[in-house]
């Protein structure tokens, strides 16, 4: 298979803070250097862009030496948190940017798409943003003219097509933004996480477009995204990057995923380890926070009316024993209100909690709360003295799920319930 | 990122640090010149959509300013005008410089007005501020109609103007006009990106420069001023003179003069357009 895209060591560097008093003075001095021949004074400076750390240099690499290689018509997912190093990287491959140093070479036609609908004008009508976004995209007026029909049907906002887009709700405004996206014809494909637009059902049309589109049509495709599943559905192989540096060569997206949630979680649990913000005696303190699904997996995510089970992992370093503990563990909404409280003295279980290191977990047969993002709480009493107390000591992201079982999905606590009707 | 610069190998586009400095990448623009006239055409759009008066606004600028022009510069400070009537004489000289001025100032904002849409897509950023020179050339021909209907009128009238074969030498004077425009708004483009100063520096140096250029004077008033080697040097000069003398029939302009606007245009553009595709490829970092 013959490459369509070769990466080699790309290194951004990014100068940190406000642009403007002494950036003048840097300038002059990096053209003074760079006119007689010697390296720029800056690089030598640059960090890797780790964020948890705070900054030493004002300069830091946002992608360093980065290199790998695309063949023609494989999907490759990008996979990395924020901060990781991803949109720079997309910026410098769609050229928005350029790179500090390396070099990438593409062979055919390169469109990205970093979002849907880039230069729409509220004045103009759906045909003609369709002509000019498509132009932008890097389309020609005569490739748009072929495709019109296929866009206006695939959008599905034909009975408003010349009327202005100001007027479109935002719903037919993404679909004809992405109806435009969809459509273009090159034979590399750019793509950030602009599947993350649109009701569901539209979702699901997107994601099937662009299977097709890498499956059949043998496109090349770079699918940035956080999106698990997406990639899951969508790429073959892929690559995690991690402070600006390739963490997980190219390979097997699955494995790639468990590589990027496995150093997620370890960076998690080294989170509250160290975290100030605990009150009580401390003699037992909360160290992390795991989630696991039916089959035992650690995932980042739970699936509302599924088996979950909440871990959280504490250390008695004194190893003192108690027979009168008390654990509670509790989701609570990110407005502040407490959703569930998972305590054992509510099912008359006692915990002895004398090991150096372990974990308790809370088992719960139907997760019964919708969609969303949480947070947990953890509180520990031994003797009814407050041993240790963190708030937010984990988020907790639930995916919306099945949990009635017919397909409808509902917001709120979920209970199981019957009806009746005289 | 030069074009087939690797076409051996099938590689056709290479993303590298720096590209060499001499490169105008006119063909990359040509590519894509659909885009170009969709630019044009959505300038013009939201331009008259939902204005009550449309176009007319067009009309109405030039019309207050010349006769503000005539009531201070004419009647009050008592410049002369060569023997031609006040009005007509601002008119013309405005309705130049509005489109130099114009193209100036529109394409010197082209990366801070576009950031949104250049963080977003690529395409050779140089055809933002073609398409804005190309749609301010609505708005020159209905002032320049305006003008017209003026001359129309004082020739009727019997006043002293003399529309003479120069006239054909229009399409010229406005490539001229739109080519300093243009390569003076590239090059404050690209200093904008960094340097926020610029910005403020604009507006006042673009009045300064219109009164470096004969548009509220005749070249002829001036020839015993120590300013005269100012206003000579400025490249809108012979442009202003030269629009007047074919229209009005009262103007100082030789070939030379000609050849002078001619060669800075081309030095403003090539410089203009260098510098220009430089920042475009990490502007996107200091905006």
């Amino acid at each position: 298979m013959s490459k369509a895209i070769e990466v080699h060591n790309i290194s951004k560097l990014y100068r940190l803070g406000a642009i403007g008093t002494g950036s003048l003075v840097h300038d002059l001095n990096r053209w003074w250097k760079t006119m007689r021949g010697q390296e720029d004074p800056y690089q030598l400076v640059g960090q890797v862009n780790d964020r948890s750390q705070k900054a030493t240099s004002p300069y830091v690499w946002a992608l360093k030496d980065i290199s790998f290689s695309v063949n023609e018509g494989e999907v490759i997912g990008i996979i990395g948190k924020n901060g990781a190093g991803k949109s720079t990287l997309l910026k410098i491959l769609s050229r928005i940017t350029s790179p500090s140093q390396g070099e990438i070479r593409i062979k055919g036609r390169i469109a990205s798409l970093l979002e849907v609908g880039t230069g729409f004008h509220p004045e103009l009508s759906g045909r003609e943003n369709i002509f000019l976004n498509g132009a932008i995209l890097g389309m020609r007026k005569k490739e748009i003219k072929a495709k019109l029909d296929e866009i206006i049907d695939f959008s599905g906002v034909e009975r408003y097509i010349d009327t202005p887009v100001k007027r479109y709700s935002s719903g037919m405004y993404v679909r004809l933004a992405f109806g435009v996206a969809a459509h273009l014809d090159p034979e590399i494909l750019v793509i950030d996480e602009v599947l993350a637009v649109g009701d569901a059902e539209f979702q699901k049309k997107c994601i099937g477009k662009m299977q097709d589109v890498s499956r059949s049509e043998g496109r090349t495709v770079l699918f940035v995204s956080h999106n698990m599943a997406a990639v899951k559905s969508l790429c073959t192989q892929s690559i995690v990057l991690k402070n600006g540096m390739v963490d997980f060569e190219k390979g097997d997206t699955e494995l790639a995923i468990q590589h990027y949630i496995r150093a997620e979680i370890s960076a998690s649990k080294i989170l509250l380890r160290n975290r100030k913000d605990r009150s009580g005696r401390g003699r037992i303190q909360f160290t992390a926070v795991e989630y696991l699904n039916g089959a035992g997996e650690i995932v980042p995510s739970l699936i509302s009316g599924e088996k979950a089970e909440i871990r959280a992992y504490y250390q008695n370093p004194e190893q003192f024993e108690s027979i009168n503990n008390k654990i509670e563990v509790s989701i609570t909404h990110p407005e502040g209100i407490i959703l569930i409280q998972f305590n054992n003295f509510l099912k008359n279980f006692s915990l002895k909690l004398n090991h150096k290191e372990g974990y308790v977990s809370v088992h719960i047969d139907r997760l019964p709360i919708s969609g969303g993002q949480y947070f947990i709480n953890l509180l520990v009493f031994s003797n009814d003295l407050l041993e240790d107390w963190v708030i937010h000591a984990g988020s907790l992201l639930v995916e919306e799920g099945d949990y009635y079982g017919y397909g409808v999905s509902s917001t709120g606590i979920k209970a199981e319930h019957t009806w009746e009707e005289n | 990122m030069a074009e087939n610069a690797d076409s051996t190998q099938g590689w056709n586009l290479k993303i590298q640090p720096t590209s060499s400095f001499f490169e105008l990448r006119l063909k990359e623009l040509w590519a894509y010149r659909d885009l170009l006239f969709l630019f044009v055409r959505r300038d013009f759009i939201s331009t008259y959509k939902q204005t009550l008066l449309g176009p007319l606004w067009f009309f109405i600028q030039p019309l207050l300013s010349s006769i503000t022009f005539t009531f201070v510069f004419g009647k009050i400070a008592g410049i002369p005008t060569d023997g031609i009537p006040q009005i007509l004489f601002y008119l013309t000289g405005l309705t130049c410089w509005n489109y130099f001025s114009e193209c100036l100032t529109r394409t010197s904002s082209t990366f801070t007005t576009n950031s949104s849409i250049f963080g977003k897509v690529y395409f050779p950023r140089m055809v933002v501020p073609v398409s804005n020179v190309i749609s301010n050339l609505f708005r020159f021909i209905i002032q320049f109609s305006l003008m017209l209907v003026f001359l129309g009128y004082y020739m009727f009238t019997g006043a002293n103007v003399h529309p003479g074969p120069l006239i054909l030498l229009t399409p010229v004077f406005l490539i001229l006009m739109a080519g300093l425009g243009l390569g003076t708004g590239i090059l404050v483009s690209s200093f904008t990106t960094k340097y926020r100063d610029f910005t403020f520096l604009l507006s006042f140096g673009v009045q300064l420069l219109m009164y470096t250029t004969p548009v509220i004077y005749p070249l002829s008033a001036m020839k015993n001023s120590s300013y005269k080697w100012l206003i000579d040097l400025n490249p809108m000069t012979p442009v202003i003179e030269g629009f007047r003398l074919a229209y009005l029939g009262a103007g100082e302009f030789t070939i030379n003069d000609l050849l002078y606007s001619t060669i800075s245009m081309f030095v403003l553009l090539i410089v203009g357009l260098l510098i220009f595709n430089k920042v475009e490829k990490t502007f996107m970092d200091t905006v």
